[in-house]
C-alpha cells in the first residue's frame, strides 16, 4: 500500500461564516450550487413580474441555499484545533493509522536514518572555492577566499557578524554573483548557465525558516517539491517529514508551529530534493537547548547518510562537535582545518601547574626542567608552562617541583577549545584594525 | 529562457491558496466590484425612455469605465504584495534557492493575480448586461449591447490587468514596505485607463477597428511592462537590494 497522501483531506462544500450568519461555499461543488441558485434567481426575476411572487421566490431560494449550506457544511481542512497555541508533539492525540500506514512510516524512518554511500565523483570535492571575492560598491564583503569541502564532509564556517558567511552561502547558492574568483558547487562550475543545475543539486536552509504561514506543513512542502520538479511527491514529503519526526503535523498550518518545529519543517524542505550539498545557515539560531539538540541529531543523521553539509554558525561548541573541519572567516579566510589541528596550529602546547602556595623562586625551578620553553604565572599558586612535548616534560617537572619542596595540587596539559582559537584569531584582526 | 509549466502551475496554485486563506484579500475582491456595480446601476435605472440620448450615453460610458477600473485596481494590490510580501515573511530567499526561473516566478504570480481579477470583471459585466436587459430602459440596453462596447470590455480587461500586475510587481521588487508598494502600484496602474476612457466616452468613435487598435496599443504597453518587471526580478537585487554590475553577472547567479 502506498504511503498515505498528505494534505489531501477534501474540503467540505460549505462552511459556516466566521463573521455574520449563514454558510458560504468552500469547495467547487459549493460554488456550483451557489451559482445555480443565483442563476435561478435571475431567471425567476426575469420571468415572473408580480412583486409579491418575486419576493416569495427570492426568499424561497435563500431558504434553499441556507438549508443546503447547513446540510453540506463542515470544518475547513486548514482549520487548526488551536491556531495560537498548538500543542507539542507529546501533548497531541495520536493520529489513528492503519497497520500498513504505521509500517510504511517505520520503513521510511529506517531508510532515512540508514547510512548510504557518499556520492560524487571519487577524488573530486563537493565544493571548491578559489579566490572568491564579493564587493558591494566599495565595501568588501568577502575577500579572496579559497577552500574546498569533500563529499560527505560536515564543514563548519565560523565568523563574527558581518564576516561574510551568509554572502559566501548566497554566492555558492547562485543567489548573488561573485565579483572575482571561481567556484565549483556540487561538482558543477559556478556560472550563470549552470545556476539552475546547481540549484537542483543543492539545498539552502537560510537562518529564518521562511515558511508560508497560511499553508499547512504538507502544502509548503508540496509547493517546494513542485518547484524541484520531483516525482512521487506524497512519498517524498512523507519521508522528509519522517526524518524530522513531523508526520503527524503535516496538516497543521505553519503559522501555528513553534520556532523549533518551523526549523524542522525547513530542514524537511531542504531534504525534499535529496540534495548532494546542504547549506545550513545558522540552523540553531534562536532555538532553545532542546530544539538545538534535535537539530544537531538531524545533522548527525544526515552525515550518516553521506550528505555534504556546509554549516555556518556562531556557536563554536556546535561546530567543534558537529564538524569534520572548520574555516574561520573574517571577510578574508583566517584558517581552515580540523578543530584539533587548529588548536595545535594556533596555540603552543602547555602544562598547567597548581601548587598550594606560590613558589619562592619559580624561575629557578622551571629553568632546570628539560623541554620547558617558557612560563608565566596564572593566578595564586598557578603557572602555565610552554612545552614542546607535554608527555615528556610533565614527569621531569613533577620531580623538579617535589625537589624544590613545593606542595603540588595538580599538573595537567592545558587543552584549548575551538572558542580559544576563534577568539585568538578574531582578536588579532581587531588588534590589526586598531589605529 | 525555458519555462517549465509545472513550476508556473506550482507558483500559481500556491498564490491562490494564500489568497483564499487571507480574508482581507477575498473580502476586498468581493466588495469592491459590488460597489462598482451598484453605483452605475442606480444611475442607469433612473433613466427613463424620455431621457436624452447624450445623458444615456454619459451614464453608460461611466458605468463601462467603472467596469474597467476593476481589473486595474484588484490585481494592483495583490501584485504589489507579491515580492515585498514574500520578503517580509522571510519566504523569498528559500523560494529563490530553488530552480524556479524569474520567468516562471513572474508567470505564476502574475497569472494568479490577473485571472481572478479578469474573472470577477467578466462576471460583473455579465451581471450588468443582464440587469440592464431585464430592468433598464430599452435605449440604455441598446447603448450597452453594441459589438465595440462588448469588445472593449472583453478585450481590455485582461490587457489592463496584465499592465497592472507587471507594474505592481516591478514596484514590489523595489519597495521595502508593503503599504508603500500597494499605494504606488495602484497609482501607477491607472494611466492606461486614459486610453480606455477615450473609447468609452466616444472621444474616439467606438468601432471594432478602434477597439482593436487600442487593444494593440495595450499589448505593446504590456510587453514593455512585462519585460521591465522580468528584468527587475533579478535574484541579487531581490536578496541584497541592488543588481550586480554587468561584469559580475557573467560570473554566476
Amino acid at each position: 500500500m502506498p504511503p498515505p497522501e498528505l494534505g489531501s483531506r477534501p474540503p467540505p462544500w460549505f462552511v459556516r461564516r466566521r463573521y455574520g450568519v449563514g454558510y458560504r461555499p468552500l469547495a467547487w461543488q459549493g460554488w456550483a450550487i451557489a451559482g445555480l441558485l443565483v442563476a435561478a434567481t435571475i431567471v425567476a426575476l426575469a420571468v415572473v413580474h408580480a412583486s409579491t411572487a418575486r419576493i416569495v421566490i427570492v426568499l424561497a431560494l435563500v431558504g434553499v441555499y441556507t438549508a443546503v449550506g447547513w446540510r453540506l457544511s463542515g470544518k475547513r481542512p486548514d482549520e487548526p484545533e488551536d491556531v495560537e497555541e498548538a500543542p507539542g508533539l507529546a501533548a497531541r492525540e495520536p493520529v489513528e493509522r492503519t497497520p500498513e500506514q504505521v509500517a510504511a512510516i517505520a520503513q521510511l524512518r529506517a531508510e532515512a536514518s540508514a547510512p548510504t554511500p557518499r556520492r560524487g565523483p571519487a577524488g573530486d570535492d563537493a565544493i571548491i572555492v578559489e579566490g572568491l571575492t564579493k564587493r558591494f560598491g566599495e565595501r568588501v564583503a568577502l575577500g579572496e577566499v579559497s577552500f574546498s569541502v569533500g563529499w560527505g564532509e560536515v564543514f563548519g564556517f565560523l565568523g563574527p557578524n558581518g564576516a561574510g558567511k551568509t554572502t559566501t552561502v548566497r554566492t555558492l547558492g547562485t543567489l548573488i554573483a561573485p565579483t572575482a574568483g571561481s567556484a565549483v558547487v556540487a561538482g558543477i562550475p559556478l556560472t550563470p548557465d549552470n545556476a539552475v543545475a546547481i540549484r537542483s543539486r543543492i539545498a539552502i536552509m537560510p537562518e529564518a525558516p521562511g515558511l508560508y504561514p497560511r499553508l499547512t506543513v504538507a502544502e509548503n512542502l508540496e509547493f517546494f517539491a513542485a518547484l524541484y520538479g520531483l516525482a512521487d511527491v506524497g512519498a517524498r514529503i512523507e519521508q522528509a517529514l519522517a526524518t524530522v519526526n513531523l508526520v503527524e503535523r503535516a496538516d497543521d498550518p505553519c503559522g501555528s508551529l513553534s520556532k523549533g518545529l518551523k526549523q524542522r519543517v525547513a530542514i524537511a524542505r531542504a531534504l525534499l530534493s535529496d540534495p548532494r550539498v546542504l547549506f545550513l545557515d545558522e540552523p540553531t539560531s534562536g532555538l532553545d537547548p532542546v530544539a538545538s539538540r534535535e537539530v544537531h541529531e538531524l545533522i548527525a543523521a544526515l552525515r550518516q547518510r553521506g550528505v555534504t553539509i556546509f554549516l555556518t554558525t556562531h556557536r563554536l561548541e556546535e561546530a567543534e562537535r558537529m564538524c569534520d573541519r572548520v574555516a574561520i572567516l573574517n571577510t578574508t579566510l583566517r584558517t581552515v582545518g580540523r578543530p584539533d589541528e587548529l588548536r595545535e596550529r594556533v596555540f603552543a602546547c602547555s602544562l598547567a601547574v597548581t601548587t598550594v602556595a606560590p613558589l619562592e623562586a619559580p624561575e629557578r625551578v622551571f629553568a632546570g626542567v628539560p623541554g620547558v620553553d617558557g612560563w608565566h604565572p596564572d593566578g595564586a599558586g598557578g603557572y602555565e608552562l610552554t612545552v614542546s612535548d607535554p608527555r615528556a616534560a610533565a614527569p621531569a617537572l613533577t620531580r623538579a617541583l617535589v625537589a624544590a619542596g613545593a606542595d603540588v595540587v595538580s599538573i595537567g596539559e592545558r587543552r584549548h577549545s575551538l572558542e580559544d582559537v576563534y577568539l585568538e584569531l578574531i582578536d588579532e584582526d581587531v588588534e590589526a584594525r586598531r589605529p | 529562457m525555458s519555462i517549465d509549466p509545472g513550476r508556473v502551475r506550482a507558483v500559481f496554485r500556491k498564490e491562490l491558496r494564500q489568497f483564499r486563506r487571507n480574508r482581507a484579500i477575498v473580502v476586498t475582491m468581493g466588495i469592491l466590484p459590488v460597489l462598482f456595480l451598484t453605483g452605475p446601476m442606480i444611475s442607469i435605472f433612473s433613466q427613463t425612455a424620455s431621457s436624452s440620448s447624450s445623458t444615456v450615453r454619459g451614464v453608460v460610458a461611466s458605468a463601462l469605465l467603472l467596469m474597467l477600473i476593476v481589473p486595474v485596481i484588484l490585481p494592483a494590490a495583490i501584485s504589489a504584495y507579491s515580492v515585498v510580501g514574500e520578503r517580509d515573511q522571510g519566504t523569498l530567499e528559500p523560494l529563490l534557492t530553488t530552480p524556479v526561473s524569474r520567468g516562471e516566478l513572474m508567470l505564476g504570480k502574475g497569472s494568479a493575480a490577473v485571472l481572478p481579477a479578469v474573472a470577477v470583471t467578466y462576471v460583473l459585466y455579465a451581471a450588468f448586461v443582464v440587469a440592464v436587459r431585464l430592468w433598464a430602459a430599452h435605449a440604455v440596453f441598446s447603448d450597452v449591447w453594441q459589438a465595440p462596447q462588448i469588445l472593449v470590455e472583453v478585450l481590455f480587461a485582461p490587457l489592463l490587468a496584465t499592465w497592472s500586475v507587471c507594474v505592481g510587481m516591478a514596484i514590489s521588487v523595489r519597495s521595502a514596505d508593503v503599504r508603500v508598494a500597494q499605494q504606488l502600484s495602484t497609482l501607477a496602474s491607472l494611466p492606461p485607463l486614459g486610453l480606455a476612457l477615450l473609447i468609452t466616452f466616444r472621444v474616439i468613435a467606438p468601432t471594432v477597428l478602434s477597439a482593436v487598435a487600442i487593444g494593440l496599443a495595450f499589448v505593446l504597453l504590456d510587453c514593455l511592462a512585462c519585460w521591465g518587471a522580468a528584468m527587475m526580478l533579478d535574484r541579487e537585487r531581490l536578496i541584497v537590494g541592488r543588481r550586480a554590475p554587468r561584469h559580475e553577472r557573467t560570473r554566476g547567479a
